[in-house]
């Protein structure tokens, strides 16, 4: 049976955690995820988890510590937010490359400067190449579920790639909303043990992990990488199935809302979909037919299906909360963009920075993002491409 | 996948996963002294064998037998000097290797 309670992201991602009782979790306290190891830590001091908490000194060492639990063999987790994971950078290329598929909740925060400590994604958008799987949440709920997901996808045999999963900060994190949790037992069950063909502490079998990669084999294994990201796509949709059976809901790379017959729609991330998604209900009382795509999965990315998803809408807006500073967009509206671009006929795209720093996202900012979309697509053009929502000007 | 059997030729999907080598201590065949600029020298005569530099050694690259050190791993050994620095019987002269 389903257990219905109420709780905040940091606070579901955490009983996640118990749920699955990993084998070491170093971590580092940073606003606004600092919840999770602080209640994780409590678990860990009731004796409800076997699990070795590290208590470190730094992000860079939480994902060393990370590092060296997962290459011997045991399952390691950990929970950051901008800064902290910033201070990881050099290490989530590590793990990413070394192939250990380490689970890490990402609670979204702006990086600084100027300082800041509200939400938005520049934290792991400037990571969206390390390698990582990234999977975003609308809500509690999808922390949740992700969490609960991500070591399947993580640690399948063609994948092996470590797993970020993504919730605004502040506004998922601390929000305290109804959720259905699973039973402890079906979660164990589902997520299973860890099973590394080899590792370090397997002693008939001795291993390096890590050795130095001369140039006559660095490509050969970023290659092994890239692969295994592709094959990520077929188990992230193998992973939802399963999980779809022992919950009810059902999860693929993203969610397509009212999109059957829409004409403008918007791509968006994370906890403001929910505003957009009443922006898309008020429009369609209005007669306008406009839907919403929320990207769930953004590495590996979508392409093809973004691609086919969008193909028969006249214009949809790029939504992005974090720029990426190119002087022509961020990361998002890059992406979205370039896996249009083999269509024949294309929808006019146009991109929307919004939301940076915690700046309010609110219905009537949003509407006007959708007007703007009904006028280029009359026209057929936009007169801009590169626009940032919800600024003084 | 052992050390020996990795070759240049293999491809990306004939190549162990991220580089793992199916056994340890492989530094072994790969020589990584070849960019020493200084290089010490064992005095046998002066040394009291009070194993000092052994584990001040970074790399190491002072070999241990029977408990007595031996002559410098000269394969890798990078010239870093501390052994130099910190042996009290003046048993480890630094100077220019001439190559």
């Amino acid at each position: 049976m389903a257990i219905r309670e109420r709780m905040s992201g940091n606070e579901a991602v955490a009983y996640a955690m118990r749920q699955i009782d990993p084998d070491v979790m170093g971590a580092f306290p940073i606003t606004p995820s600092t919840e999770i190891p602080q209640y994780f830590s409590q678990y860990v001091a009731n004796g409800q988890v076997h699990t070795e908490f590290v208590a470190v000194e730094s992000e860079h060492s939480a994902m060393s510590c990370c590092i060296g639990a997962q290459a011997a063999g045991g399952r390691a987790v950990t929970a950051t937010s901008s800064a902290g994971l910033a201070l990881m950078w050099e290490m989530l290329y590590v793990a990413a490359s070394s192939r250990l598929p380490i689970t890490l909740s990402c609670v979204n925060r702006a990086l600084s400067g100027p300082i800041n400590i509200n939400n938005d994604h520049s934290d792991s958008m400037g990571a969206r190449d390390s390698g990582w799987i990234q999977l975003y949440a609308e809500n509690n709920q999808e922390a949740y579920d992700n969490f609960c997901m991500a070591m399947r996808i993580g640690e399948h045999k063609d994948v092996r790639l470590p797993v970020m999963c993504c919730q605004d900060g502040f506004i998922t994190s601390h929000a305290i909303e109804n959720i259905e949790l699973l039973e402890d037992e079906i979660v164990k069950n589902f997520v299973g043990k860890y099973e590394p063909e080899n590792y370090l502490l397997k002693k008939e079998n001795p291993l390096s992990v890590g050795p130095y990669d001369t140039v006559a084999y660095y490509m050969e294994h970023k290659k092994q990488q890239a692969e295994a990201m592709k094959n990520a796509k077929a188990v992230i949709l193998e992973v939802a199935k399963d999980f779809e059976k022992i919950s009810a809901r059902k999860y693929s790379f993203f969610e397509e809302y009212k999109m059957d017959d829409a004409e403008v729609a918007m791509v968006i991330i994370g906890s403001s979909a929910g505003t957009a998604k009443a922006v898309v209900d008020s429009l369609r009382e209005e007669g306008i037919k406009a839907g919403l795509i929320k990207i769930r999965v953004f590495r590996p990315f979508p392409a093809s299906e973004i691609a086919k998803a969008l193909a028969h809408v006249k214009a949809a807006a790029i939504m992005d909360k974090a720029d990426s500073f190119s002087g022509c967009g961020g990361p998002l509206f890059a992406e979205v963009r370039s896996a249009c671009y083999g269509l024949d006929s294309k929808p006019v795209l146009v991109n929307y920075i919004y939301g940076l720093g915690g700046r309010d996202v609110v219905t009537t900012d949003l509407k006007k993002a959708f007007n703007k979309l009904l006028e280029y697509a009359k026209k057929g053009a936009p007169e801009e491409t590169y626009y940032h929502l919800g600024v003084r000007e | 996948m052992k050390a020996a059997e990795i070759k240049e030729t293999l491809t990306w999907k004939e190549l162990t996963v991220a580089g793992e080598i199916a056994e340890g201590g492989t530094s072994v065949l790969t020589k990584t002294g070849e960019w020493r600029t200084m290089i010490p020298r064992f005095i046998p005569d002066k040394c009291k064998q009070c194993m000092l530099c052994v584990p001040c050694c970074p790399d190491m690259s002072i070999p241990v037998k029977d408990g007595k050190r031996l002559d410098f791993d000269y394969d890798h050994c990078k010239g870093c000097g501390i052994c130099y620095k910190v042996c009290p019987f003046g048993a480890i002269e630094f100077e220019k290797e001439e190559k």
